[in-house]
């Protein structure tokens, strides 16, 4: 149990992912003008990872690692799939991103109507292949923990949105050099932030 | 270019004009040129920041980096657009992401088994060119409407650009953060003994962000149309 919740508050705050890997800044950037869209793309984010890290995770141990098809015959402990795992692992991405935009249209429509259009957004998202990636690089130990992980670092990247969209509602009423308006400032305080959350870096847990 | 100076016999799959057009015409080399500045793939259309950032720390692998982009998109930038027309519009990003895919898959194993060392160093971000935006988007912005030749020219202008600001940034940190070129030294011992010091800040990852928002800001006061407003 203790393992899992260093895990979570890990991926969360030490290996951020946003302000550790940079991965998402695209989304990231576009969608943080304002509070209301980017919590609707961070819900969808955290939703999205931690449905497909633990898939993919299965997929990796199952069949792509070296020697995973043993449990077919164990004359298959040779075969290494692993260059397959890019293909695997977006195509997994992509159409669990149309299956869940499906149920979600069915059984919540008002969900669907403030997420709808970053759904799709969503299967482009560096986090959500990122997160499959690293999942892949640290060789976990079952499915449990891998879906605490796609959940931990879909949390941090909602806390970092929700972070910068609320400064930048508040900094159109500053007086910023024009050169900088607008994407040249959000990447500074984007990197003021990364300091911030550098200081979580010293804790080992 | 070969392609310039034999005439093409017959008009075969790839080079089709219509009309007198050369294939570097001035609207084909604003292809190539456009996306250096004025439309730049990072700075402008904030497109594949993603994974711009993260490996900027030396010149090296900046340069692999940049290389394998110019590659996987000028590939599937013409790949896309030949099939343009046979792709149904439902399924397109499927489609998209598979051919990115399996392009990313060929330039990982190419690096895989040619330059290790710089393999190991970019680990995952080989495999994050699928989801790089340039690439997704440049797809859905240019190669679904246009012919094979002119995608080729916007991926490989698209991916310079993107190349260009990484190769900037990483020059800067390589050498304010390490005193270092291409991982050889380049500022003299001498002033070091003068009490000058490597600045450590540069190589963490916080610095990246920051050089892009100054490389944005001289940019932006260079070019004013770029400004944005509120």
């Amino acid at each position: 149990m203790e393992s899992y919740i260093n895990l979570f508050v890990k991926s969360i705050f030490i290996e951020n992912m946003i302000f550790a890997y940079f991965l998402g800044m695209c989304s990231y950037l576009a969608v943080s003008k304002t509070v209301k869209t980017a919590v609707g793309l961070g819900f969808a984010v955290i939703f999205v990872l931690s449905i497909t890290v633990p898939i993919n995770f299965l997929l990796d141990t199952y069949l792509l690692k070296p020697g995973a098809l043993t449990w077919l015959d164990s004359e298959y402990a040779s075969i290494d799939l692993s260059f397959l795992s890019f293909i695997m692992f977006i195509a997994v991405i992509a159409s669990m991103v149309q299956l869940v935009e499906m149920i979600v249209e069915k059984f919540a429509p008002a969900l669907y109507g403030a997420l709808g259009i970053f759904l799709p957004l969503i299967a482009v998202n560096c986090a959500i292949l990122g997160g499959s990636l690293f999942m892949q690089q640290k060789d976990f130990g079952g499915v449990l923990e891998s879906g605490v992980y796609g959940f931990g670092s879909g949390i941090g990247w909602f806390l970092a949105i929700i972070a910068i969209a609320a400064i930048r509602e508040k900094i159109t009423y500053s007086n910023v050099p024009a050169p900088l308006r607008g994407l040249g400032i959000t990447f500074i305080i984007t990197g003021l932030m990364a300091i911030g959350f550098m200081s979580f870096m010293g804790i080992k847990l | 270019m070969k392609q310039k100076n034999t005439p093409p016999k017959k008009p075969s799959l790839f080079f089709v004009n219509k009309g007198k057009e050369a294939l570097f015409s001035k609207k084909n080399r604003a292809l190539l040129s456009d996306p250096m500045d004025d439309n730049n793939p990072i700075t402008v259309q904030v497109l594949g920041i993603c994974s711009a950032l993260a490996i900027t720390v030396q010149l090296k692998p900046a340069i692999v980096m940049s290389i394998s982009v110019v590659v996987v998109m000028a590939a599937s930038n013409v790949i896309i657009s030949l099939l343009r027309n046979l792709i149904p519009n439902r399924i397109r990003i499927i489609v998209q992401l598979v051919v990115v895919a399996a392009m990313v898959v060929l330039v990982d194993q190419v690096l895989k088994a040619y330059a290790y060392d710089v393999y190991k160093e970019l680990s995952i971000f080989i495999g994050l060119i699928i989801t790089n935006c340039i690439v997704m988007g440049r797809l859905e912005a240019f190669a679904l409407a246009n012919r094979p030749w002119a995608s080729f020219l916007d991926g490989v202008g698209n991916a310079a650009g993107y190349g260009f600001i990484l190769i900037v940034v990483a020059f800067f940190r390589e050498l304010f953060g390490s005193g270092k070129l291409f991982g050889y030294q380049v500022v003299p011992d001498a002033i070091y003994e003068m009490g000058y010091e490597n600045n450590g800040l540069m190589l963490l990852s916080p610095m990246a962000l920051i050089t892009v928002g100054i490389f944005i800001w001289i940019q932006r006061s260079r070019n004013r149309k770029l400004i944005e407003k509120n």
